[in-house]
Formats: structure tokens, C-alpha cells, sequence
């Protein structure tokens, strides 16, 4: 996975909230067996016309958001199916990071696995951000993982909360399961405990 | 101290807490299904990884597979290229698997419990959302993203945060047709889509406890949709009755060894929850959703809400873009809504009982003219009992058609689904827009109220039948 660095993009804004994977990538893209290539589906049925054209009322085809690599957007984000496709299509698409208010659980974890850094801002907070881009369309926020703030190009700044060990992971771009391994003797450990304990599932 | 249930089986599932690492939790039994697995898989061979236990997988076939015409090869090239693929999977990794033509083939959340697969205490893990089904067992049991299916498989462990623990305490008896789901639905209703955000549910109290073990699955099956990890019902006699015999679970002295360990589960008298919530069971009507969250949910005897009823700007912006897209006028009254088609299955409602109070209730009632009504049993070993017990005949003589298992109309992957405008009457978990078909409408009932509904052409209150 890439490190995940400090950067100023632009920010792009979809004020809804519950906003649910089925949305994010509908299911008839479900079917591939790739990790590959689902940014071209991100938010179809929102995204693109019945002939497939793009739907200009649609906010990311907003041309002031064309390259934007932060979307902020209302509460609830990615609720429903565990699908990892959800933010395969957001990473593939160019964002690296959200901004809401709360996520669902899986999809929140989700986003680590995917270089994906999903930013929890209060509702007031998310509410500044929202008014200078509306003020503003196009304008870039600054992103500093290290030391856990967003700032605004009217000099907002927030601090934000997260675990320091998927700070530590996505900072560096570490795979999950290569550190997992690393505790390997203590996994071997506690299966010997759990056929001593649990015997019946291990028949 | 006293403990509640998962913090009992978090406590005796930590491996490790390495240094600036998250607690590593061992994982016990682990789900699988076709849609979530082929990256899994592929990212597995690509680091020359091997699965650690595969005697903890169980795997089967359900998503995109079609439930007519089971015979003729799958007609969409790619859903067909994903069954082969895990087809091949499971061979190459010597993984029990239930495949499109194996009698025990079904939803993974069905077929699993048919098996005895899970039990109480265990840590149960699937690439799919509605894995809290398996709490009704007393199992903590929660969906996974496809990165951690394959770090499962690579280490027999994960990751984890420890949830915040949540009490939804159902008191009381829960009146005649109101049902497992009507409670989820009203729990849900009252917390809200978020509300479950970062907790795992235990659902207790009298009206839980009489449920069967169908109703309890029913109930944890849509834990998920409250926001929440995992749903838990602690395991008691039904629980022990119902496992026993079960080709998985345990025999012999065995048995007693396990029976022993799960009589220790329950929460102790005294634990202390981070949060409490109460409801009354002689409350709950039959709940009908009205918008695309299963949030928004009323009783069959209310009406739709108006924007204007919410005070919390969010939820008042939501009731506008689900009015629009629902095509309903405010203060509709629930039993004015019609519908097209009805929906009777899914891992929420695809069990033999839903089957049993649908025949009940649609015995000498034709589908209205109109009306197309799907029964998708949820797995063939649902279809063959309700084939034994003739409900299929009575479901097939009112009109209905009478499928074979799979997820069908519940996410309308595999062909089968609402066409724009239509308005259904599932028995399925989630509203969200277009989930049973782009532009399709839906409203999740219970199998009570979705055959009245097929019989009347519209929500009925069954209560008045
Ligand atoms: S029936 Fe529906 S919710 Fe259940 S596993 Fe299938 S698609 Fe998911």
C-alpha cells in the first residue's frame, strides 16, 4: 500500500447523509473477480443518465470538483453492505480522504485496508468546511495526518481523532497482514490453548 | 467484575495487544460467499500465503445465482465467471463448500445455523454485512471487508476495536402478528440507522427470549442495520436444542464439554452496559418502512410522515429526498400504499417458519390482480420442508411463484428485480434507493404482512383479518 501523505487538494462537497454502498457502487458491478477498475462505476446511478451520459446535477461532475482527492460529506457515510468495494471504487476514482461527521463500522475499517484516510469532524466543523466550499467551489483543504489537522483556506483549522496505530499504519503504508505475522509465536500459543479449551471445534 | 456476554468472548478471544498495535482477536468459524471472496483469494496467491485452518471456513454460493432454471448454465457471463472462480477457490484450498447444485446450498446465513456451523461463544466473521445473524446463537458474529477476509484466512485472526456495549431490553408479550422483525424494525426506528454506531447489541428481556431461534436470527440478522458490530442473544435451552444433532455441532462428551462452557456465557446479573434502551412488546405493531432507510419506518396503522415532523434538519432533508424518490404524498396512510410485488425471503425472513405464517395467512387468498409474488426460499433444505409440510401447494394455488434458494430479490444481483417505478412488499433488510432494482420502491414488512399485502394488492393491518 502507498504512505499516505500530508497534501492540499481539492475538496469536493456531497451534502447528503446515509449515504449507503449500495449508492457508493451499485451491485451489478459487484460481479468481478479484480480489485481493479471500479472507479469508473463510483456512484453510477447518481453519477450518469439512463443513455449514460453524465448527470450535471450530480455533484461530483461539478467541473470545479474534477480532480478533487477530498470528499466531505454528511453523516452515516458507507452504512449498509460490507462490500470493500465501496472504497476500492472511492480510492480508484482519486480520493484519498473523507470527511464526514460518523461512518459505518465496516466501511470506516474498510478504508485503512485502501490507503483511504476517513476523517470524523464534529457536525459544526463539517458545517464550515461545507459553507467555504459552497463559498468557494474548487477550493483546496490542507491535510496533515502527523499531526492529525485540516485547514481551510480562510485559516480554519481542526484538529481530528484518530487510533495511533492506523495513524502508524497508513502513514507508512504497512500491510496488515505482514504485521499480524509478526506475532505469529503468540497466535501458535493461544491455538494450543484454545483445542485444549474447545476441543470440539477442532474435530 | 462482572462481564456481559461479549466482553466474556472478547476476553477469551485475545490473542495478543502488541505495542501501537490494535488487540489481535482470534476467529473461530469464517463464512464465505462469492462475491466477497475472489480478491481475498487472489491476494492471498499473490503473497504465497496459506490458509491457516480451512476447517473454520464453510462456504457457499448465493449472491448472483439464479433461482429458476437452476439446470441451464448461469446466462450472465461475468456472475457465471465469479461462481467458477469460486468454485475453483474452494478446490484448491480443500474448502467445504455448498455449490449451486449441493442440496445443503442456500443463503450463507441460512445454511450456516442448518449445519450447527456456529455456536455459542465463538468468533464468527464473513465478507457480509448481515453476519450478526449468527448472535442469536450467543456467537459474536460480524461482517468483514474483503482485505480482512484474507487476513482471516492468512492468520486465523484480526484486528480489532473494542465495541461499546449496548442493551436493547424488550419487555413484555409481543401481540398476535407482530413478529422478530417488527421488534428490529422498531428498535431501529427508535435509534436510528447510526445509532448502533460502535456498539454491539444484546437483546434480552421476555419478549427476546420467547422468540424462536428463526425470530432471534431474524432480530441479529438486522442488528447491522441499527448501526451495530454484532447482535447478541444470550443462548439457553432453545439454543442447546436446537444445535443438538446438528451436523457440526459438537456429540459424545463433547457435548457436555461445550454445554458446560456455554451455560458460562450469559451476562452476568449486575454487568453494566454502556448504553440502555427499552422497549414494550404489547406496542409493537406490525411495522411497515415508508422511505429508503430502514429508519424511516412506521406502524401499518400510522401514515407516512411529513418533512415537517422532524425537528433534526438531517432527518427532515432525508424524509424529502425518501418521499420524492418513494413517491408518497405526507400523511398517506400506510394501508393506502399499493404495491406490484412481493418479495418472501432473503437471510432475514427466508426460514422455514416465515414460510409457515405466509401459508397461513394466504390460505384461500388469491395474489391480487396485478401482483407478482416471489417465494425464494433461503436454502433447499427450507424449500424441501416446506415442500413436506405443503405450503409450497399453497402459496403455488394463490398465484405465487415458488423459486429455488438464493439472495434473488433481497439486492437483485442475479436478474430478479423491481423495474423502475415498481413498489415492492419485501421481506428483506434494506430500502436503500435502488437496492431491489434501479428506481424500484421498497418496503420492508414482516412474511405476515408482505402475504397480505400479495392477497390485497396493498398493506392490510393484519391484526383486523
Ligand atoms: S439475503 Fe440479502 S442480506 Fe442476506 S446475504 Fe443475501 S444479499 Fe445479503
Amino acid at each position: 500500500m502507498e504512505p499516505y501523505n500530508n497534501h492540499t487538494s481539492i475538496a469536493a462537497l456531497m451534502n447528503r447523509s446515509n449515504v449507503d454502498t449500495d449508492q457508493i457502487i451499485p451491485k451489478q458491478f459487484l460481479k468481478k473477480v479484480e480489485r481493479s477498475g471500479f472507479g469508473a462505476h463510483l456512484f453510477h446511478d447518481w453519477r450518469f443518465n439512463d443513455d449514460g451520459s453524465d448527470n450535471p446535477d450530480f455533484e461530483l461532475n461539478k467541473p470545479a470538483f474534477k480532480s478533487a482527492r477530498i470528499l466531505v460529506t454528511g453523516d452515516n457515510f458507507g452504512c449498509g453492505s460490507s462490500r470493500e468495494h465501496a472504497p476500492w471504487a472511492i480510492a480508484d476514482y482519486g480520493f484519498n480522504t473523507i470527511i464526514s461527521s460518523s461512518y459505518a463500522d465496516i466501511f470506516y475499517n474498510n478504508c485503512f485496508k485502501n490507503g483511504i484516510l476517513p476523517i470524523r469532524a464534529t457536525k459544526e466543523q463539517l458545517q464550515l468546511i461545507a459553507n467555504e466550499i459552497n463559498s468557494h467551489e474548487g477550493c483546496s483543504l490542507t491535510i496533515n495526518l502527523e499531526a492529525q489537522t485540516v485547514s481551510t483556506p480562510l485559516g480554519n483549522n481542526f484538529a481530528f481523532e484518530i487510533d495511533p496505530f492506523r495513524k502508524e499504519n497508513l502513514l507508512h503504508g504497512l500491510d496488515d497482514i505482514g504485521l499480524t505475522l509478526e506475532q505469529i509465536d503468540k497466535i501458535d500459543e493461544y491455538e494450543q490453548k484454545h483445542r485444549r479449551l474447545y476441543p470440539w471445534l477442532w474435530t | 467484575m462482572k462481564k456481559t456476554m461479549y466482553e466474556k468472548i472478547w476476553d477469551s478471544h485475545l490473542v495478543c495487544e502488541a505495542p501501537g498495535q490494535a488487540p489481535l482477536v482470534y476467529v473461530d468459524r469464517h463464512l464465505m460467499h462469492e462475491v466477497t471472496s475472489p480478491q481475498a483469494f487472489e491476494g492471498l496467491r499473490n503473497a504465497n500465503r496459506k490458509i491457516r485452518n480451512p476447517h473454520s471456513i464453510l462456504a457457499t454460493m448465493d449472491h448472483c445465482v439464479p433461482t429458476k432454471d437452476r439446470e441451464l448454465p448461469i446466462a450472465d457471463p461475468i456472475a457465471r465467471k465469479q461462481i467458477e472462480t469460486m468454485a475453483d477457490n474452494c478446490r484448491e484450498n480443500n474448502l467445504n463448500l455448498y455449490d449451486i447444485k449441493n442440496p445443503n446450498n442456500g443463503v450463507i446465513h441460512i445454511v450456516v445455523p442448518e449445519h450447527g456451523f456456529v455456536h455459542p461463544g465463538m468468533v464468527t466473521v464473513c465478507g457480509d454485512s448481515h453476519t450478526a445473524t449468527h448472535g442469536a446463537f450467543g456467537a459474536l458474529a460480524f461482517g468483514i471487508g474483503t482485505s480482512e477476509v484474507e487476513h482471516v484466512m492468512a492468520t486465523q485472526t484480526l484486528p480489532q476495536v473494542k465495541s461499546k456495549t449496548m442493551l436493547v431490553q424488550v419487555n413484555g408479550k409481543l401481540p398476535k402478528y407482530s413478529s422478530a422483525k417488527d421488534i428490529v424494525l422498531a428498535v431501529i426506528g427508535k435509534i436510528g440507522t447510526a445509532g448502533g454506531t460502535g456498539y454491539v447489541i444484546e437483546f434480552a428481556g421476555e419478549a427476546v427470549m420467547e422468540l424462536t431461534m428463526e425470530g432471534r436470527m431474524t432480530l441479529c440478522n438486522m442488528a447491522i442495520e441499527g448501526g451495530a458490530r454484532a447482535g447478541l442473544v444470550m443462548p439457553d435451552e432453545k439454543t442447546y436444542e436446537y444445535l443438538n444433532g446438528r451436523e457440526f455441532a459438537p456429540s459424545g462428551s463433547q457435548w457436555d464439554t461445550a454445554l458446560a462452557y456455554w451455560k458460562t456465557l450469559p451476562s452476568d446479573d449486575g454487568a453494566e452496559f454502556d448504553t440502555v434502551v427499552t422497549l414494550t412488546a404489547d406496542d409493537i405493531a406490525p411495522q411497515v418502512t415508508w422511505g429508503t432507510s430502514p429508519e424511516q419506518v412506521a406502524p401499518v396503522s400510522g401514515s407516512v410522515p411529513s418533512p415537517d415532523d422532524f425537528n433534526d434538519e438531517g432527518k427532515r432533508q432525508a424524509c424529502i429526498s425518501a418521499l420524492d424518490y418513494m413517491d408518497l404524498a405526507p400523511q398517506t396512510k400506510i394501508t393506502d400504499i399499493p404495491v406490484n410485488l412481493v418479495f418472501l425471503g432473503s437471510c432475514t425472513n427466508g426460514r422455514i417458519e416465515d414460510f409457515r405464517i405466509a401459508a397461513e395467512i394466504t390460505k384461500n387468498h388469491k395474489v391480487a390482480d396485478g401482483v407478482t409474488a416471489i417465494a425464494v426460499p433461503g436454502s433447499y433444505k427450507v424449500k424441501k420442508q416446506a415442500e413436506q409440510e405443503g405450503l409450497d401447494q399453497i402459496l403455488i394455488d394463490a398465484g405465487w411463484e415458488w423459486r429455488d434458494p438464493g439472495c434473488s430479490m433481497c439486492l437483485a444481483m442475479n436478474g430478479d428485480e423491481l423495474t423502475p417505478g415498481q413498489r415492492s412488499a419485501s421481506t428483506s433488510n434494506r430500502n436503500f434507493e435502488g437496492r431491489q432494482g434501479k428506481g424500484g420502491r421498497t418496503h420492508l414488512v414482516s412474511p405476515a404482512m408482505a402475504a397480505a399485502a400479495a392477497a390485497a394488492g396493498h398493506f392490510v393491518d393484519i391484526r383486523n383479518l
